[in-house]
């Protein structure tokens, strides 16, 4: 007997859907047996991880204030990777984003002035993330660099960056000396959505318009189906018109903007001031997100929602199981890994063959 | 090897039912049928690649069940695909070592290669890359690497598709020599009176079912197409000759270097097409074809505004879209992968050329409605035979794919059509359908340009015919001048020979 992958005549569009389940089931099987290795009872962990965290309405809130990040990052990163290009450093993205929207909320701190803030910010953060996002891209278009190579080391150029204006000339004076800007004004500060109930904020509202947005240009625009022509048949997209170049410069603007914007947000909202423990890997994060939603707006809504549930289940296990929180991140991977696996069966059909027997005069 | 009562489903789709199949050592049978008639099918469940859901293979009177394709080559079957199967950033020994098992070393593979080469007289360079070679210099490769595995079965599924008369003439005495050997060949093709000059039986399939057994040597072209269609194939029929209006598609003194090292630069090509006539460019594949083709297109600019000029607009420094907005159209040789995305629906893949001009964009949205239309009015127009309304363009036969893509472009009736290999790879009766297609279009005032590797193709529907040889194009022949040997002549250099021509001879790939 022997096992063997055929291609299909299609794609199949069950499997398609099944793919990322079969994947999550399989992520928690393995990590079972890992909890198992580790001496704890698998059957308490997954469920401290999975369900405990739904059945409380503040963690909902938290799992929300996660997911909304992701969410938005992981949109704009699904455009690239459909179109076959490889934005790696929305983290950095995040990063430069954060920044320059934070830049006047420092500048206007304690002035007392206008309402007009947060948008403004929010629009900087966009720009910001965008102009960071568009290094990688131009010098791909101009130069022939490797955008994976250039995007991805940008994200330490911007880490340190950020790190060195929260240490120096945006530090808080009377922040004790620590790294951190002065707490955002009011103004300055993403609104939450329910006054004094949770963290739950403005921004999730528009990650969830980003998501419907994204829906329509992939689904009923020309610009979405440029997108998916250049990833799935570079030379017919050439044939058809569509310029690589062009695309790569879209696509990078889109989500650095999108990943500068939720950086913003994040630092406007939940957190109220800029300091290095900003992100969480959310940029990186983004790609598992990205995939496990199949590049598909709405499968990353849940994808994020699901990740964000590891992330708030795994502070729950560290705290009430004593797990390390490293175990969120090997959790994260295993489930990247069997989402890409699981993909080939999309293509492919498993098939079990009977081995034969060789004929005699065979040469 | 035999086949029995082989049957394949798929789905609703029965691509087999129930077909015999006998071939002999030192016998050349020809497996015969139009595009979906399950030829595909049935090599492929003899090579390993799909099992039969009915029947069984023997092999040397043993019953067999193939696991793979590597089992096929270990009894000694090989296969010659129509769709190549090679890495194109690797050189052609090392797409040939991969293929083979690795017991022996890359030296000793790339002796046997150049051995084998030479023995069959097929050339080929060991250390080339493929993606600088020409199609039929890729199928040499396929071929070549095939025979190294001393095959007792050699199928070849429409070798001659590619290749010029010079070619296919030499593939058959490498084929009369394969029979000689004493080895038993499969040979899938369309063009019947090859099968006559080569094959000693035939087996004749229609809809999946065997319906025919004959030694195609006793039958005219004319029956064994009787028995492929199942009915008679209309004559493709000329237009009344329409009277000549001004040129519509223009090309002057265009010059451009090729945007590889190995490709082909093109020399001060001019050439004019005008309303209502078709003009054929003939030639040996790599000589520039396809470089002429992008600069026509536009996938690749000219440096010159007026070098192309599309109904007096000169279009030499603008892109694509621009150009079909002006009444161009365009089929390019690559069906898969180049005129259409293979995974894309047959929608969206109408939408691929139609996004410029054909109402399918409003705003930035797409029209699905618009886009589903045209597939209808394609399918309906072109009798394109699919499984269901709007599937992926890969899960079409290559014939109907083909007059999928062609029939796309003439509904958008263009003012100008340039179109490369036509009917590559095609069925006599879809051949027969595009090609009239084509006629007509130009009957109706369209300027129509067709690149096409195959003369008798070029002999059949171009009011005037030039040939690429080296990038430099030779001044059009009317039809009735341009006989087998003028054109022959040209293809082979004869008169591009000038002084510029040998100047080019080191730059210009081999044939």
């Amino acid at each position: 007997m022997q096992l063997v992958l055929e291609r299909r005549a299609e794609r199949s569009a069950i499997i398609a859907i099944a793919s990322p389940l079969i994947a999550i089931a399989l992520t928690l099987v393995t990590v079972a047996v890992l909890f198992e290795i580790m001496g704890k009872s698998p059957i308490t962990a997954l469920s401290v991880y999975f369900i405990e965290p739904l059945t409380d309405p503040f963690s909902l809130q938290e799992i929300a204030v996660k997911a909304t990040p992701l969410v938005m990052i992981a949109i704009g990163l699904s455009l690239c990777y459909i179109a076959n290009i490889w934005n790696i450093g929305a983290e950095g993205q995040f990063i430069v984003g954060a920044v320059c929207g934070s830049w006047l909320a420092v500048r206007t701190n304690g002035t007392g002035i206008g309402p007009w803030v947060l948008p403004v910010m929010l629009l900087l953060g966009a720009l910001g993330g965008a102009l960071y996002g568009l290094i990688p891209a131009l010098c791909r278009v101009y130069f022939g660099a490797s955008e994976i190579l250039t995007s991805l080391m940008l994200v330490y150029v911007g880490n340190l960056g950020m790190d060195y204006l929260v240490r120096g000339p945006w530090r808080d004076p009377h922040g004790l000396n620590f790294p951190t800007t002065a707490e955002f004004d009011r103004v300055a500060t993403v609104p939450t959505l329910f006054v004094g109930a949770g963290r739950l904020h403005a921004g999730s509202v528009i990650a969830l318009v980003v998501v419907m947005l994204a829906t329509v240009l992939l689904g009923r625009m020309i610009m979405g189906f440029e997108i998916r022509l250049v990833g799935a048949a570079p030379k017919a997209a050439r044939f058809s018109g569509f310029s690589t170049d062009r695309l790569v410069l879209f696509t990078f603007a889109v989500s650095g903007a999108l990943a500068g914007l939720a950086g913003i947000i994040e630092v406007a909202g939940p957190i109220g001031h800029l300091d290095p423990g900003l992100s969480s890997g959310y940029g990186f994060t983004a790609i598992i997100v990205a995939f496990l939603g199949r590049l598909n707006p709405i499968g990353i809504l849940f994808a994020g929602l699901f990740v964000a549930l590891t992330f708030i289940g795994g502070e729950t296990a560290q705290i009430t199981m004593k797990v390390s929180p490293d175990f969120t991140k090997v959790f994260q991977g295993i489930l990247l890994f069997y989402v890409l696996a699981c993909d080939s069966l999309i293509i492919y059909r498993v098939r079990l063959i009977q081995s034969v027997r060789k004929p005699a005069h065979a040469a | 090897m035999s086949a029995a009562g082989i049957s394949k489903r798929y789905g609703t789709l029965l691509a087999n039912d129930n077909i015999d199949l006998d071939l002999h050592p030192a016998e050349i049978h020809a497996l015969l049928g139009e595009n979906g008639a399950g030829k595909s099918t049935l090599v492929k469940a003899m090579y390993g690649l799909i099992q039969p859901s009915g029947g069984e293979l023997r092999w040397m009177g043993q019953k067999i069940v193939l696991s793979g394709p590597s089992q096929a080559r270990a009894l000694g079957i090989g296969m010659v695909f129509q769709h190549f199967s090679l890495f194109e950033n690797l050189t052609v020994a090392e797409n040939v070592a991969l293929g083979l098992p690795s017991t022996e070393s890359f030296a000793a593979i790339v002796e046997t290669l150049a051995e084998t080469a030479r023995i069959y007289g097929l050339p080929l360079h060991p250390h080339r890359e493929v993606w600088q070679l020409s199609v039929g210099e890729r199928q040499r490769i396929e071929i070549v690497r095939t025979l190294m595995q001393n095959p007792k079965l050699l199928i070849l599924d429409e070798p001659t598709a590619v290749l010029t008369p010079q070619e296919a003439e030499q593939l058959f005495i490498v084929l009369d020599r394969l029979r000689d050997e004493g080895r038993a060949v499969l040979y899938i093709s369309h063009k019947l009176e090859e099968v006559k000059r080569l094959c000693n039986t035939a087996t004749i399939l229609r809809a999946g079912k065997k319906v025919a057994a004959c030694d195609p040597r006793h039958e005219t072209a004319a029956s064994l197409a009787r028995m492929m269609v199942g009915a008679e194939i209309g004559e493709v029929k000329m237009a009344s000759a329409s009277a000549a209006s001004a040129p519509r598609l223009v090309v002057h003194k265009l010059s451009l270097e090729p945007d590889d090292p190995h490709g082909t630069r093109l020399n001060d090509v001019s050439l004019a097409v005008t309303g209502g006539e078709i003009v054929g460019i003939a030639g040996v594949a790599g000589n520039g074809q396809d470089e002429l083709f992008a600069a026509l297109t536009g996938e690749r600019l000219s440096p010159e505004p007026g070098a192309v000029m599309i109904d007096g607009a000169a279009v030499g420094t603008l892109g694509v879209t621009a150009r079909r907005r002006l009444g161009a159209a365009f089929v390019p040789e690559e069906r898969l992968g180049h005129g259409a995305a293979p995974r894309m629906k047959l929608s969206e893949n109408a939408l691929l050329t139609g996004h410029a001009a054909s109402g399918m964009v409003k705003y930035g949205f797409i029209d699905h409605a618009a886009t589903l239309a045209a597939v209808d009015r394609t399918t309906k127009a072109f009798d394109v035979r699919k499984a269901k309304r709007d599937p992926e363009a890969a899960s079409l036969s290559g014939g109907n794919l083909q007059k999928f893509v062609v029939g796309r472009e003439i509904l958008r009736e263009p003012g100008i059509l340039v179109v490369s290999q036509p009917t590559w790879g095609v069925d006599a009766g879809a051949a027969a359908t595009i090609r009239q297609a084509l006629i007509d279009l130009a009957g109706r005032g369209a300027a129509v340009l067709v690149i096409s590797q195959d003369l008798d193709e070029i002999e059949e529907i171009a009011d005037r015919v030039a040939v690429m040889f080296r990038g430099n194009l030779s001044a059009p022949l009317r039809a009735a001048e341009a006989t087998r040997e003028a054109l022959g002549l040209l293809m082979g250099g004869a008169a591009a020979d000038a002084p510029q021509g040998r100047r080019e001879t080191q730059h210009a790939v081999g044939a």
